[in-house]
């Protein structure tokens, strides 16, 4: 059980030939109709049921306190619904202890980000490979109605009557800060790029750590509509795509640019030659550029959605196990004897003798 | 040996080292105890040392001392007082001379008492020159002109010269107590592998502080204390958090599981941390978490996984750690939390000892949630119960309080080691893939296990036995999320009830002394040999008095209620306001109770608690 199993990743995925169903726990799900969490965890079970190969028996999800975290209830897997803000802490005690299992995490922008901060950015920095979903509704569902550490500045609340006075923290940016080696955004409206980006997250080794803007219909309605918007989106969001320039708009005659140290908008529809546009390199080692596009926000500039980053680099587990091999291989496997019975041990013979 | 009429035999000696924080008195007295332990006499240690790393030279906070007590007898405690006191600076002298016995041996750093020290610790003359210092047995020794005198010949800066004046004094000592310069001289030697010149010079101020002994006619006496006639067997010295860090280590070795160990820097927990993270070697992981709360949740994490998780902490952390310790109570997952308790609340007296996180292991957190407590009373014991807070945590799957104090965490004592082969082994089974029965039905998490109450340890990883647990009030036997009324108080019983079982597998409480009369002495944790001490004194002295000590609190031996019943008076003796006490008012009506109640933040001495005991008598 203490052996690290990366198992290998076939070309054409679901080498167990499950179906969605064979994720889908009994339990009644008790979001509110209409509520964002339902596509999420839609999309999760036909993605693994799709692409993964880890057997379902190897999967856990962790989560906190919140609306979203109450995930691991409708998933057949193994699950731990825990408290809030700590599903990073556990989670990283459970990878430390069982690099064997895939190990994801769901979170909220009030469990993740206010509560349990300090455990998500420690979590990314140290690179525990595990699976991040911040589900992101700019609010406090499940205490009915406060704002939440990425709502607005100005939003009116119920714990907030004449409009938050909080400056609001961006998700993004903090995995960046910390150096996460995979970071990404996607919406629960669209679950073609969610499935694409939860694939692509659960493939990865290391940290991964998926934004995902969700509508509360009850507390936050359409929070994300003016960008996500059937009607507006391709004017409003930058689909992200490795190698290829950053280019948007329904007519896609929208382009991003360098200006100094920020972005800016270029036309393009008299031709994309010696326009100096941004080519996307999720691969990109240094966390500058995605920190650029992390900056991009609606109404200024299109909102990018995909892959912000995605690199390799020893995982804190990996190298948890390494240090326990070369310590046996250096000093011999331990002996309980040995450390009891030092050389500094003395012996008190029977009397008389 | 011949006796030469210089030479007195003692039983016992009580040596405090005492200095300023840079001075080396911890290393010094270990060094003392080691070679005294070696030499075959029993030992019992006290160091005591300031929060502050280093607090401003030569000032009274800056004071570090170590007292150690050694004898050709079975001894208990470190020592009320010191026979001897050995100050490195006036500062060390005006916060230790309280506690020296008149008659008692001074040995003076008499070159350290210079103007400027002697007005940073607040003698408003000089005491070695007036009447202060009449009624000890003065030794003025000028330790850091001696240093340098001997070591003239190296090629060290002055202030390295200096700090070797710490093994010129344990040189005086060793020629003293007749003590062999062997074993210090090794571990100087390994100590500075890659600095032989340092190596060198501390081993000449040693050999140089033993010749001045030896040539000097100022030394009143010179001593013998004979080897203790002690129990045959195998011993090495031991301070409480490396027999609780090998303690973890046999915890893995008779589980056959690995040990996930999730810690957060802390006084005076940090140094298991220490131990053990240089034993990667064993089916031991370390993980130094970015605050309490995570390093509790990461050891939870691991026994979710199958694995076994411990978490560490001082109460400060244990504050922290509450909201988690309670989702192991809920998800009835094995645990076991270490408190070495310090002086409190809040940050309290970080260096200091206390036992006054008793109350809080017992409640301190939301809802009815019950916990197992075991308490160690000795440094060699706590390795003795870190393996029974492992067997209940695993056997019941249940969180454990492991509890012990600064005191014997930092304390040392010889310890008679284990056999090996003769530590039990704990069982542990998990359900198996087919543990569901037939195909398709589902698997029920929260099933129990008749004798213990215990629920399943199934583990990711296992077809067939996916499921969820979590804080929610689950359904008896499904696990799944329930509000129903009946159920909450069903399972809240249970909880109760399990707890409660795990007295069907701990060993009756022992008296000593008789089983019946006027007073009972009742104790637990770590102050065991001070309580020990007394009694015995007493006992040996032909007073009536019995005592008895407590490893077991949640849940209680069976017996205690037996025992209790069979004296006039119990006397609780407790380094906090009355922990104890209210648990064993609580539980055991009609039993006259007293408390005795110190919160120095130092151990109890023998002499005050005969006092008290006698008082009642």
């Amino acid at each position: 059980m203490t052996t690290t199993t990366i198992p290998a990743v076939p070309a054409s995925g679901n080498p167990f030939h499950y179906s969605k169903e064979d994720f889908v726990s009994g339990q009644d799900v008790r979001w509110c109709p209409g509520c964002g969490d339902y596509s999420i965890l839609s999309v999760m079970q036909k993605t693994l049921a799709d692409t993964t190969a880890t057997a379902r028996e190897n999967h856990v999800f962790v989560s906190g306190i919140g609306c979203s975290s109450r995930f691991p209830y409708y998933m057949n897997t193994y699950g731990f619904h825990t408290i809030h803000g700590r599903a990073p802490a556990i989670a990283s005690g459970l990878k430390c202890a069982r690099p064997d299992l895939t190990v994801w995490v769901v979170t909220g922008d009030g469990d993740g980000l206010s509560i349990g901060g300090n455990h998500l950015i420690h979590c990314l920095r140290r690179n525990m490979d595990l699976n991040i979903l911040l589900v992101n509704n700019r609010i406090y569902g499940l205490t009915k109605g406060q704002y939440s550490p990425t709502s607005e500045k100005g939003k009116v609340t119920k714990s907030s009557p004449m409009g938050s006075i909080d400056y609001p923290i961006n998700p993004l940016c903090i995995a960046i800060a910390a150096e996460a080696t995979f970071i990404a955004r996607t919406v629960d409206t669209d679950p073609r790029h969610m499935g694409q980006i939860l694939a692509k997250a659960h493939k990865h080794k290391g940290v991964s750590f998926v934004e995902i803007y969700q509508n509360c219909i009850i507390f936050n309605k359409d929070a994300f509509g003016e960008v996500v918007g059937r009607e507006n989106r391709e004017d409003r969001a930058l689909y992200l795509e490795h190698g290829k320039p950053l280019i948007f708009g329904k007519n896609k005659d929208k382009a991003i640019a360098l200006d100094g140290f920020k972005t800016k908008i270029v036309d393009i529809s008299g031709g994309i030659e010696g326009k100096n546009i941004l080519v996307h390199n999720e691969n990109d080692p240094s966390p500058n550029y995605a920190y650029l596009l992390s900056q991009m926000d609606y109404p200024e500039m299109p909102v990018p959605f995909g892959i912000f980053r995605s690199i390799e680099k020893p995982t804190y587990d990996e190298m948890l196990t390494e240090q326990s091999k070369i310590s046996v291989e250096k000093k011999g496997k331990g002996d309980l004897r040995k450390i009891l019975y030092t050389e500094d041990v003395w012996t008190v013979g029977p009397k008389g003798a | 040996m011949t006796v030469t009429p210089k030479e007195k035999e003692l039983d016992s000696v009580t040596i405090r080292f005492a200095g300023d924080s840079g001075d080396g008195m911890q290393l010094t007295g270990d060094q003392f105890t080691d070679t005294s332990a070696i030499m075959g006499n029993d030992i019992a240690t006290l160091p005591d040392f300031p929060a502050e790393i280093r607090a401003p030279q030569g000032t009274l906070p800056g004071v570090s001392s170590f007292q150690i007590q050694f004898s050709k007898n079975e001894i208990f405690t470190a020592g009320d007082e010191p026979d001897v006191l050995v100050v490195m600076n006036p500062a060390a002298l005006k916060v230790n001379l309280r506690d020296l016995l008149p008659g008692g041996l001074l040995v003076v750093s008499s070159d350290s008492f210079n103007e400027e020290n002697l007005k940073k610790a607040g003698w408003k003359s000089n005491p070695l020159l007036d009447d202060s210092l009449k009624d000890y047995s003065l030794l003025k020794v000028p330790f850091s002109s001696l240093t340098k005198n001997a070591l003239a010949q190296t090629k060290l800066k002055p202030t390295e010269i200096d700090r070797c004046k710490n093994f010129f004094a344990l040189g005086l000592m060793f020629w003293i107590y007749g003590r062999s310069m062997d074993h210090t001289i090794k571990w100087v030697e390994e100590k500075f592998a890659k600095r032989p010149d340092l190596a060198e010079a501390n081993i000449l101020a040693l050999k140089a502080g033993y010749n001045y002994g030896d040539i000097t006619e100022t030394i009143p006496s010179k001593y013998i204390i004979k080897k203790a006639d002690i129990r045959p067997g195998s011993y090495r010295k031991i301070t409480g958090n490396e027999a609780t860090a090998l303690g973890i280590v046999a915890a893995s070795e008779l589980t056959g599981k690995q040990i996930l160990y999730g810690s957060y820097p802390i006084t005076p927990a940090s140094n298991i941390l220490h131990e053990l993270s240089k034993l990667k070697n064993f089916n031991i992981r370390t993980f130094q978490a970015e605050d309490e709360i995570a390093a509790c949740g990461a050891a939870l994490g691991a026994s979710f996984g199958g694995q076994i998780g411990f978490t560490a902490t001082s109460g400060p952390g244990v504050c922290l750690k509450s909201e988690m310790i309670n989702l192991a109570v809920m998800t009835e997952l094995p645990l076991v939390i270490l408190d070495i308790q310090r002086g409190g609340p809040s940050t309290g007296l970080p260096t200091k000892t206390e036992q006054s996180d008793l109350l809080q292991a017992m409640y301190g957190r939301n809802g009815d949630s019950p916990v197992a407590i075991v308490a160690a009373s000795t440094p060699s014991n706590c390795f003795d119960f870190i393996i029974e807070a492992t067997r209940i945590a695993v056997t019941y799957m249940t969180p454990v309080f492991f509890l012990s104090d600064g005191y014997i965490a930092n304390g040392a004592e010889p310890w008679k080691l284990p056999e090996i082969d003769k530590l039990k082994k704990i069982e542990i089974k998990h359900p198996g893939a087919n543990a569901a029965g037939p195909k398709l039905a589902p698997f029920l998490p929260f099933v129990r296990d008749e004798k213990t109450l215990a629920r399943p340890w199934a583990v990711p990883g296992t077809p067939g036995l996916e499921h969820r647990i979590g804080g929610i009030e689950k359904a008896d036997k499904s696990g799944n999320v329930s509000y129903d009324p009946d159920n909450h108080h069903r399972m809240t019983e249970l909880r109760r009830d399990k707890i409660r079982r795990i007295a069907d597998t701990i060993p009756p409480a022992e008296i000593f002394g008789e089983k019946k009369g006027k007073v009972l002495v009742l104790g637990w944790g770590g102050t065991y040999g001070t309580i020990h001490a007394a009694a015995l004194e007493l006992i040996e002295a032909g007073k009536k008095v019995s005592a008895c000590h407590l490893n077991y609190i949640n849940p209680f031996p069976k017996n205690l209620g037996e025992i209790l019943k069979n004296f006039e008076t119990v006397l609780i003796p407790e380094l906090n306001m009355g922990n104890l006490l209210f648990l064993i008012r609580a539980e055991f009506v009609g039993i006259r109770t007293i408390g005795y109640n110190r919160v120095t933040g130092q151990p109890f001495k023998v002499r005050e608690l005969k006092e008290r005991i006698e008082a009642l008598l």
